[in-house]
């Protein structure tokens, strides 16, 4: 007998919770383009400014998301169902970009070829670093569909292409999906690219409207138009996901078959072999210049391990607190598909769209007035994260869950254990890889985090991100190098864990 | 599960460091009312919009002067308005050290600073504080055009005359500087938009050279790859002081008195009402006009001291002689206004 689809209250309760706290800065959002009357913000939208920045933002969204496709579907079938030389450590090495903050890599670029200025340039960066974000859930999702199908397939005389395209893609169509959700909402959101590379986008403007035009009103209406094109995002990504489908069979996944390269091998290496210039080459290469030519310039080690340690701390919780606060919505999504979960779900993604100032400033206007004593201290700090990163936990937790089947807890359940225990005996423990390479992703995504931390560190507490910026605040490149390759390093630890995870998120342990 | 508010505490704890500053005083607030001041003491917070490279050594040998501790946020002047904006009333700051004067010009107008006394405002020349006494500036920077000597005999004496055709394609410019939308913003305050929209028009067809700092557009003319720079005066003296005189080979050109490419625009401090120990804000802001602060904007950042009698650094013209064009400094705050009419001269975004 089927169990009941009703998910339980103890479900649906903290999801609800996490749900509003999760669009609390849009409610403040509202409240804000509110107080100057929404006639002025009628206008504001209305005008034809407002119309063009809409396009561009859409423009360089759809162009960046496309692209991380292409590259992280090609990547991630290369590493995967080839008989690529080397594949385990192309893995690891393809995910290092996710290291790399935006703002890092456009300064690299901008300062090497200034006439990359504009939508080339910052569509370049967002895509060297984002691409990830596809690669690894397909990477994740190609290593446990059912390769029997694809056999066939192939034993009926089809080409390799064909069968990727026609028989492997298909299968993993939730995967991309999700991971194009991410990148399409980050690229909305990111400010280090644009604004480096002088791109007019919303988040460029929108920073203008707090920094220059100090108008919070303005910057208020158009974060609720990016609120909304994130919701018109979230919705196509549903669309495009279609109904996710269990893995139920008994197959193990066997490793082993793969699709023979043959001279196409070289092509290939040089392909992830450009990928990784630009992403890795790049950005590394200027900090190594930054590097020598701060050799002469003393650098504070005691400085530097004090902000590698807060920003670890500071990560590390974020990342464990944005786990446990979006597993009832992350299990809600995977397992009891309803209105309420997919409102509850979605309501999770919509900050992650608004760049970090906004939410930070939002975090300021609630923190002050609704947890004065908590205000500019860590924990509301970490609020603020939470708030950023659930999606990233989110996604995973439920792409963890929907993986392993619930059947496995029936039979726990009818062998006598309680749901809970069967929930932790079963499914927890299977999902254990997909669990950690979501904590993997927030901590990295928080130790980068900058405008939010800015604006609500606790004083005196400095990370790697704010020194960073200390420097090139004030274009002192050789004292921000030191910085910038501690917080490269340490994030790309977790990085390279989620590479290797990608290979092994199968849960067959 | 029931280890992490645990783990939050802990490093709420540990990352505290402003413990003390609860601790505050009190005794001190009825100090100005008295003719012999009690010593303001306690500790203070400052959001800072003047970097840390730039400002810290002053904050320590102010509370090695005073005795009275600093807590320093530090953030762009810009960013930092728009939080206390955020703030309001409830704002943890004391005092709101800016870059610029437009950020300043916000917090006044949101009604946030409460007025410095007029022993401290009267030290400063009214060009370079508030009409209404709610801040003031600390120290200036001057506009110039900073040149090649090898490309350029003549320089510009005005910014008109950087429309020449002749610098075609030789003039660096930083598009996102906050110094350089400022001085757009004074040529708007000044000629008005159409005729600085129409100044723009001419100047991006000139095919100037952007760069992504002031401090690149001071590297690009000393290599030559410009002629002209349009930077603050003291980039230069950065790099000399850095690199030495002799590896140094562009100069400034100092604009003709009352032109608007010499706008002198200042770095400020105002006190916040929300302050809990204004005894110890307005003793940081008497500080930052005393001659120590001055010799040390003077010296250590190339700046304008602006305090009567404060000499600039040796080799500079004095404000008296720049005879910088009088601008209302409170006006240079709609910078957004500038930004528009940048990006639609093609200057500020692509």
């Amino acid at each position: 007998m089927p169990p009941s689809q009703r998910p339980p209250v103890s479900l649906v309760a903290p999801a609800v919770v996490v749900a509003l706290v999760a669009i609390a800065p849009v409610i403040y959002l509202v409240d804000r383009a509110a107080s100057s009357g929404w006639n002025v913000a009628w206008r504001e939208i209305a005008q034809q400014r407002t119309i063009d920045l809409v396009a561009r933002s859409l423009t360089i969204t759809v162009m960046a998301t496309i692209l991380c496709v292409v590259v992280g579907v090609c990547a991630a079938v290369l590493v995967t169902r080839t008989d690529l030389r080397g594949a385990k450590i192309w893995r690891v090495i393809l995910a290092l970009p996710l290291a790399v903050p935006t703002y890092l890599a456009a300064y690299a670029w901008v300062s090497a070829r200034p006439s990359l200025a504009g939508i080339d340039g910052a569509t370049l960066v967002l895509v060297a670093c984002c691409y990830p974000y596809v690669f690894l859930p397909v990477c994740a999702a190609l290593q446990r569909i059912d390769r029997a199908s694809e056999e066939v397939a192939r034993a009926s005389g089809r080409s390799g292409l064909s069968v990727i395209w026609h028989i492997t893609l298909p299968q993993v169509r939730t995967a991309v999906a999700s991971g194009a959700l991410l990148v399409a909402l980050y690229v909305l959101s990111d400010f280090g690219a644009v604004g480096t590379m002088r791109f007019e986008s919303f988040t460029w403007v929108i920073f203008g409207a707090y920094n220059a035009g100090f108008n919070p009103s303005r910057a208020a209406v158009l974060s609720l138009v990016l609120v909304a094109i994130a919701l018109g995002v979230t919705l196509a990504e549903m669309r495009a996901r279609g109904r996710s489908s269990y893995r139920l069979g008994a197959g193990a996944s066997r490793s082993g078959f793969a699709f023979r390269l043959g001279r196409k091998q070289i092509g290939a290496t040089l392909f992830l072999t450009v990928v990784t210039a630009v992403a890795i080459g790049m950005p590394v290469g200027s900090l190594v210049k930054w590097l020598v030519r701060s050799t002469g310039q003393q650098t504070d080690w005691t400085d530097l391990r004090r902000a590698a340690f807060n920003s670890f701390t500071l990560a590390l919780i974020a990342a464990l607190v944005t786990l446990a606060v979006a597993i009832p919505a992350g299990v809600l999504a995977a397992r009891h598909q309803s209105v309420t979960s997919r409102v509850v779900e979605r309501a999770t993604y919509v900050s992650h769209a608004l760049p970090g100032i906004v939410i930070g400033i939002a975090v300021v206007h609630l923190g002050i007035r609704l947890l004065r004593p908590l205000y500019q201290r860590t924990p509301l700090l970490i609020a603020a994260y939470v708030v950023i990163f659930l999606p990233l936990a989110v996604g995973t937790v439920r792409a963890a869950f929907e993986q392993c089947p619930p059947r496995l807890e029936e039979v726990a359940r009818s062998l006598g254990r309680t749901r809970r225990r069967a929930l932790w005996q079963v499914a927890a423990r299977l999902s254990a890889p997909g669990l950690a390479a979501g904590t993997a992703l927030t901590f990295l995504a928080a130790m980068k985090e900058l405008p939010a931390t800015l604006l609500l560190h606790p004083t005196g507490t400095d990370t790697l991100a704010t020194r960073l910026w200390t420097h090139t605040s004030v274009s002192d490149y050789s004292g921000a190098a030191p910085y910038a390759a501690a917080l490269m390093l340490l994030a790309a630890l977790p990085t390279a864990v989620l590479g290797w995870l990608s290979g092994r998120l199968v849960g067959d342990g | 599960m029931a280890a992490l508010p645990a783990l939050v505490m802990i490093c709420a704890c540990a990352s505290g460091g402003d413990a003390t500053s609860s601790t505050t005083a009190a005794p001190t607030t009825a100090a100005p009312t008295t003719t012999q001041p009690i010593k303001p003491s306690g500790s203070i917070t400052i959001y800072s919009g003047r970097s840390e490279s730039l400002v810290k050594a002053l904050y320590e040998q102010f509370t090695a002067d005073t005795g009275i501790t600093v807590s320093a946020r530090y953030g762009d002047s810009g960013a930092l308005a728009a939080q206390i904006l955020t703030e309001g009333k409830a704002s943890p700051a004391d005092v709101f050290f800016a870059q610029d004067a437009g950020a300043l010009g916000a917090v006044a107008k949101a009604k946030l600073f409460s007025s410095l006394p007029a022993s401290q405002l009267d030290k400063v020349a009214k060009t370079y504080r508030s009409a209404d006494g709610m801040w003031t500036g600390v120290s200036g920077r001057v506009r110039v055009v900073l040149i090649d000597p090898a490309q350029v005999a003549t320089p510009p004496a005005t910014i008109d005359e950087v429309l020449d055709a002749k610098w075609k394609g030789k003039v660096g410019f930083a598009p996102s500087n906050a110094s350089w939308q400022s001085f757009v913003t004074a040529l708007r305050v000044t000629r008005g938009d159409a005729a600085a929209a129409e100044w723009l028009k001419r100047f991006a067809a000139n095919t100037p050279k952007a760069y992504q700092g002031n401090g690149a557009v001071r590297d690009g003319v000393n290599a030559g790859e410009v002629a002209l720079g349009l930077v603050n005066h003291y980039y230069l003296y950065e790099k000399i002081a850095k690199e030495g005189a002799d590896k140094v080979t562009a100069r400034n050109a100092f604009m003709t008195p009352g032109d608007v490419g010499g706008l002198v625009n200042v770095a400020g401090v105002g006190i916040m009402t929300s302050g809990r120990n204004r005894g110890a804000a307005l003793a940081f802001s008497e500080y930052l006009l005393s001659d120590k602060a001055q010799k040390f904007f003077a010296e250590k950042t190339f700046e304008y001291p602006l305090v009567g009698g404060g000499a600039p650094a040796v080799g500079l013209p004095s404000l008296a002689d720049l005879k910088p064009p009088t601008i209302d400094l409170s006006d240079l705050d709609s910078i957004a206004i500038t930004q528009e009419l940048l990006s639609k001269a093609g200057l500020l975004t692509k």
